[in-house]
């Protein structure tokens, strides 16, 4: 629609040569015909006018469209710049399959079921089950832990805050999220440490029946302590794109559901949840695939013993990005391939998760403007 | 049949139910902590982390008892989650605060001109003193290109999604832009990796694959463009559509008009989006671990040698052996949490006084 920047063509107004652009007089042609760009009456129409879009207004004043302007040429380069999302998405998965399968190749042992990392001896050996099961762990104790409390901030800034104290912590949960994520692996490797070994001792005190808490040490830089430093990473993601979806709640449902005389928590429970899910939902799977691709903070804080094991509070655990952050270092040829083919097992995840939870959230057109 | 529902004459119609005064919320919480520390001490199960759990616990029942005694199970049901909305916010600012302490408590041994303007050439595991004046000028160089190379492409992208793109095309673009904020960092250091580093870089370098601070701002790029285009859109969205109109009736082509009238009406949004996204670049570690390699000297040039950055620099002290290191590793945080903040507080603040009247 914006595409016709058409002049002035009123037929009184219009004299010849409006300016020299023009192929012929304004109003040289009636505005009339509007089939298929066509002005009306007359017969032969030059090709170029009919690209104009209808002929509403008489397309005889406009400006004859070249062949190559200013402005196709701006709109190429936009083009090229919006397709340029595209074109990375296809080279990622290119590159990284490119230098993954030779690797792969070369493997000993089976890919998908090895549980140790040894590739760079001969023959290598390496296999991403027990990183998967790490990554996987460490993103569900993060999620257990940071799901509730992130919902409750919500409702509390959102339904329960005072105004003003509300956007202000909204603002420092922002800044949270902003916080780099080395910053919160040193804190969880120097000082969240101790608590959180304090916290496995004890468990294993009086738990050490449940499997998940069993073993004889020793405990703290487990895959608890990489889960709990996560939980505190995803938590401002979670928080603000669920605010965001509560605060949308229509106030003639939440009126609706307050007059019928219903208590507080009934109208949240009747009216803004039920509103709330699929972006929920949708902040929950975005906090998932932070969680599964998170990769300094666990560099830092787990143990690094490659086995699949229910016990998440003795020192140990690894995960597919923090092997590669920490194994990069000391890897050949070979090792290198190899961790290029677990980032792209991690990739592929990565982006099924993330493209449920943006399928799910642009099913709710009423907040795909405003969330993040 | 009116006067039934009428009170008698004289009778104050009552239309408040029984409710519990404050005081007795202050009581249940006194009883509730001290029969949790008798529980937590007397048993010897536990010390003061546990009194202050079971005592939350148990304030929570007791709040639920007390006032489904008096008020009836709706309200009860209503105060207990409004208590349990309130304990989660507390327990969410608890990390926070230890995170800000520590930072600035063990930060602020070393904010000195040394750490500043010194690099970790030549430092020891016994040497107290070393800096990060490399890692500054890693970090600033290495997210100055990326921001070269991003902001025109993010911003005509986004023009494009906007003003140009109709249909399927266009809707596919803009979907990949929102999962492409999700690529973990570590992926786009590996493509770089495997895209720059082991099969371009080879051909200017003799074969030997370059590690270079240019290949950290290729990756750094990979997870800004995403986010400037994301912003950048929600931008363009919201400049009125009569200014726009406005421009076409005067005759001024598509293009001019985006040039002249679009972008200087969002620009106060789309800065503040490129701050953020540059903030964001800035924490990042991992690609630059991947593909900069990281260095202890002093390397101006971004396209040739290794370059550490402040992020980078933070990880390497933290795994470092020596004494002094976690003191070093905590100021180089404390100067990146510094920049980082600064940026986001500089880009919102900048967001909220500029805002486009909708």
């Amino acid at each position: 629609m914006a595409d016709r920047h058409s002049r002035s063509a009123d037929v009184s107004t219009g004299g010849p040569g409006v300016t020299s652009s023009h192929a012929r007089p304004a109003g040289a042609t009636a505005s009339t015909g509007v089939l298929d760009g066509q002005p009306g009456g007359n017969a032969p129409v030059p090709p170029d006018f009919r690209t104009n879009g209808g002929g509403l207004g008489g397309g005889g004043a406009l400006p004859r469209r070249k062949g190559f302007g200013a402005e196709s040429m701006f709109r190429g380069l936009t083009l090229a710049a919006g397709t340029m999302v595209l074109v990375i998405i296809v080279a990622i998965t290119v590159f990284l399959i490119a230098k993954a399968v030779p690797a792969l190749r070369a493997d000993d042992a089976n890919f998908l079921t090895e549980t140790d990392w040894f590739a760079n001896e001969s023959p290598p050996r390496f296999g991403i089950a027990a990183l998967a099961y790490g990554t996987v762990i460490s993103a569900v104790i993060a999620l257990a832990v940071a799901v509730p409390i992130a919902l409750g901030i919500a409702l509390y800034l959102s339904h329960y805050a005072h105004q003003r104290i509300a956007t202000a912590l909204g603002f420092m949960i922002d800044l949270l999220a902003a916080v780099p994520s080395v910053v919160f692996g040193l804190w969880g490797l120097i000082v969240f440490v101790e608590p959180v070994r304090d916290f496995s001792v004890w468990l294993n005190k009086y738990f050490s029946w449940i499997p998940l808490f069993g073993g004889d040490g020793p405990f703290g830089r487990s895959l608890m302590l990489g889960g709990l430093v996560l939980a505190i990473m995803v938590l401002p993601i979670i928080t603000s794109l669920s605010r965001e979806v509560f605060m949308q709640t229509p106030t003639a449902n939440e009126e609706a559901a307050l007059a019928l005389g219903s208590t507080k928590w009934e109208m949240i429970r009747t009216a803004v949840l039920p509103y709330g899910r699929p972006g929920v939902i949708a902040s929950v799977m975005l906090g998932l695939g932070r969680a599964l691709g998170e990769t300094i903070a666990l560099a830092m804080t787990l143990g690094f013993i490659n086995e699949i094991s229910p016990n998440i509070i003795k020192n140990g655990g690894n995960t597919i990005a923090a092997n590669i952050a920490n194994g990069f270092g000391e890897a050949g040829e070979l090792g290198r391939g190899a961790l290029i083919a677990s980032g792209l097992v991690l990739f592929t995840i990565t982006l099924i998760v993330n493209m449920i939870a943006r399928a799910i959230i642009y099913r709710r057109r009423e907040f795909t403007e405003s969330a993040a | 049949m009116t006067t039934t529902a009428l009170p008698a004459p004289g009778q104050a119609p009552k239309l408040h139910t029984k409710k519990l005064p404050t005081v007795a919320f202050f009581g249940v919480a006194v009883v509730a902590l001290g029969l949790g520390a008798a529980l937590s001490y007397g048993t010897g199960i536990g010390g003061w982390v546990l009194a202050l759990v079971l005592g939350l616990v148990l304030y929570l029942v007791g709040v639920f008892i007390a006032v489904n005694a008096v008020e009836g199970r709706r309200s009860a049901r209503n105060r207990t989650w409004s208590a349990l909305i309130h304990s989660a916010f507390v327990l969410a600012v608890l990390p926070l605060i230890s995170v800000v302490w520590t930072l600035v408590s063990k930060g602020a041994d070393r904010l000195d001109g040394d750490f500043f303007g010194s690099s970790m050439n030549n430092i020891g595991a016994r040497d107290p003193n070393g800096g990060a004046y490399h890692a500054i000028i890693g970090t600033l160089e290495q997210v100055g290109i990326a921001a070269l190379i991003t902001i025109p492409l993010g911003v005509l992208g986004a023009i494009y999604i906007v003003e140009y793109g109709r249909g399927r095309f266009t809707f596919l673009i803009r979907f990949f832009v929102d999962v492409m904020t999700g690529i973990p960092s570590i992926v786009a250091g590996l493509f770089v990796l495997a895209f720059w580093v082991l099969i371009v870089s080879p051909w200017f370098n003799d074969g030997a694959p370059a590690f270079s601070g240019f290949a950290a701002a290729l990756a750094l790029s990979v997870l800004m463009l995403p986010t400037i285009v994301r912003s950048t859109e929600e931008m363009l969205r919201l400049v009125p559509a009569p200014l726009r109109e406005g421009s076409y009736a005067l005759g001024v082509p598509k293009w001019k008009t985006i040039l002249k009238i679009v972008i200087p009406t969002a620009l106060p949004g789309i800065v503040t989006g490129i701050m953020l996204s540059i903030a964001r670049a800035a924490g990042e570690t991992a690609p630059v671990l991947l593909v900069a390699g990281g260095s202890a000297a002093i390397n101006f040039n971004p396209f040739d040698a290794q370059q550490g950055s402040l992020s980078l620099f933070v990880f390497q002290q933290a795994g470092d052996a020596s004494r002094f290191a976690p003191a070093r590793a905590w100021t180089a945080a404390l100067t990146l949490v510094a920049l980082v903040l600064i940026l986001t507080i500089a880009a919102k603040l900048l967001a909220r006084r500029n805002r486009i009247p909708r």
